[in-house]
């Protein structure tokens, strides 16, 4: 038996088949735009019995080592001491997360001075520079490491803007000027949180929250407790 | 001897009064006490009344439409294979004047309702930095700031504490001043049946009278930036007592930023940032 298929029936189908293939492709263009995200980096483990260690560094901008735009961003050290683009981080469940920041960026000053306050920290005491603290002048207030699902706020104080050898782009080493801030939190049961910086720090946009602040990778990401 | 054609229209009518004798006793009784939001506080109570009351002016109209769908699809359906020309349609003019003086009455009614609810304690919806319907009695001030992407909370009444938890005492009148310090935000407390947009530099105003102790969901109700799905919470409503203790800690912890903050206003407008463009 032979089907005789009509030239409009061949029309059709050459047109369902260009659409169908655009569609797919545009499917894929926009889920894979939409789904790129860095890969999470695990927090250390530490000697102490359920207590591990997240090391990070707050840079004005991003070097060339580092995916584009070079905004401001948060790095952070994996577990073979490489300083890498991702705000995505893996600490484990009911312990004892000891956080260090070193912070290499100027300040821009909180929005909602409350905020200057250390939340949800063990003591709710940071360390800045060796000393401990219970609040920053909020006009000094470089960024924040927060997670609003567990009431913590960590205000991060700037480098001063007449310090010597600041670091232009990151990564940034320990001989540039920086300060040193350091916190522990506990965690609960498993779960993912989202963190995000208050300081409205992104440079030329709209109020400051903008760009990085609205980009994961940047200047916001996960918690994934595991 | 020919039989005379059916009456329709008496049939559809008869249907429809029958199923709406069943079924408005029903929605009235059965499935209003369930409509949200649920009896969080008086608001969030006389909202589930006025769902109610919306629910059963709108069950007969339902019946009636779905009465005459199924009639039609039964009755006035193709049968055989012979096509046929329908029955001709005429006007009716007791009809339509029915029709529209009912729909009418019931637009008016439902109008008039709505603004007399509005007008006992606006519903707990925001009213702006001038509410129409003013707090009866002793209130407790809240202000609720929302920012990118957290609502945070002061109390005037205790020396301008900022909380990042919203606690409410339990059967008293909150007065909620609602503003935000960036983008436009939106403070929903569900189960209490309040919902007012945070606008910077606007000082939205809405009433809420709490009842008995309970948690209760906090969201922002307008997409605001990229964590808007992450800006929600609980809050809780307690006991006087234990409102008083949580307060007391509160301020304790408060204490170190307290120099720091600016003195309460209905809205702040933050000093231009270094880096905001």
């Amino acid at each position: 038996m032979v089907v005789v298929v009509s030239n409009f029936g061949k029309k059709l189908a050459a047109t369902g088949l260009v659409l169908g293939l655009f569609s797919a492709g545009l499917a894929w263009y926009i889920g894979g735009y939409l789904m790129v995200t860095p890969d999470s980096v695990a927090s250390a483990a530490t000697s102490a019995p359920a207590t591990s260690e997240l090391t990070l560094q707050t840079v004005a901008g991003l070097g060339d080592a580092y995916s584009q735009p070079t905004w401001v961003a948060y790095l952070v050290k994996d577990a073979h001491g490489v300083w890498r683009q991702s705000t995505n981080f893996t600490v484990p469940a009911n312990s004892t997360v000891r956080v260090t920041v070193l912070q290499y960026d100027g300040a821009s000053g909180l929005r909602n001075p409350f905020l200057a306050r250390p939340e949800g920290v063990v003591g709710n005491t940071i360390e800045v520079d060796g000393k401990a603290v219970q609040a920053i002048d909020p006009a000094l207030a470089s960024h924040t490491f927060a997670i609003p699902g567990m009431h913590l706020v960590v205000p991060l104080e700037g480098v001063a803007d007449d310090a010597p050898d600041q670091c232009e782009a990151a990564p940034c080493g320990l001989e540039k000027a920086h300060r040193t801030i350091t916190f522990s939190f506990h965690t609960g049961s498993r779960g993912r949180f989202r963190w995000q910086c208050f300081v409205p720090c992104a440079a030329g946009f709209i109020h400051g929250f903008g760009g990085p602040m609205q980009t994961i990778g940047y200047m916001d990401g996960f918690l994934d407790v595991v | 001897m020919s039989s005379s054609p059916p009456r329709h229209g008496r049939r559809i009518a008869l249907y429809t009064i029958i199923a709406s004798l069943i079924t408005t006793p029903l929605a009235a009784l059965v499935l209003g006490p369930h409509l949200p939001p649920g009896h969080g506080s008086r608001e969030a109570a006389a909202q589930v009344t006025d769902n109610t009351v919306l629910t059963v002016v709108m069950t007969p109209i339902a019946c009636l439409v779905l009465v005459y769908f199924a009639y039609a699809a039964i009755v006035f359906r193709q049968r055989g294979t012979e096509i046929e020309e329908g029955a001709t349609t005429r006007g009716h003019a007791g009809i339509q004047t029915a029709w529209i003086v009912s729909t009418t009455a019931i637009v008016l009614f439902l109008a008039g309702y709505g603004t007399w609810a509005l007008l006992q304690t606006g519903s707990g919806s925001g009213q702006g930095p001038v509410p129409m319907a003013s707090a009866d009695g002793a209130v407790l001030p809240v202000q609720v700031i929302g920012q990118q992407w957290e609502f945070t909370y002061r109390y005037p009444t205790y020396g301008g504490l900022e909380t990042s938890t919203l606690v409410l005492p339990a059967h008293t009148q909150v007065e909620f001043h609602v503003t935000s310090l960036d983008a436009i935000h939106s403070f929903w407390a569900y189960d209490l049946g309040v919902k007012a947009d945070a606008n910077p530099g606007a000082d939205n105003v809405a009433i809420v009278r709490t009842g008995d102790a309970r948690s209760f969901d906090v969201r922002c109700a307008e997409v605001c930036g990229l964590w808007h799905g992450y800006m929600a919470d609980t809050g809780q409503v307690v006991d006087s007592a234990s409102f008083a203790t949580w307060v007391a800690g509160q301020r304790k912890a408060f204490a170190p930023i307290a120099g720091s903050m600016p003195p309460y206003r209905p809205t702040y407008q933050p000093d231009p940032q270094r880096r905001a463009g």
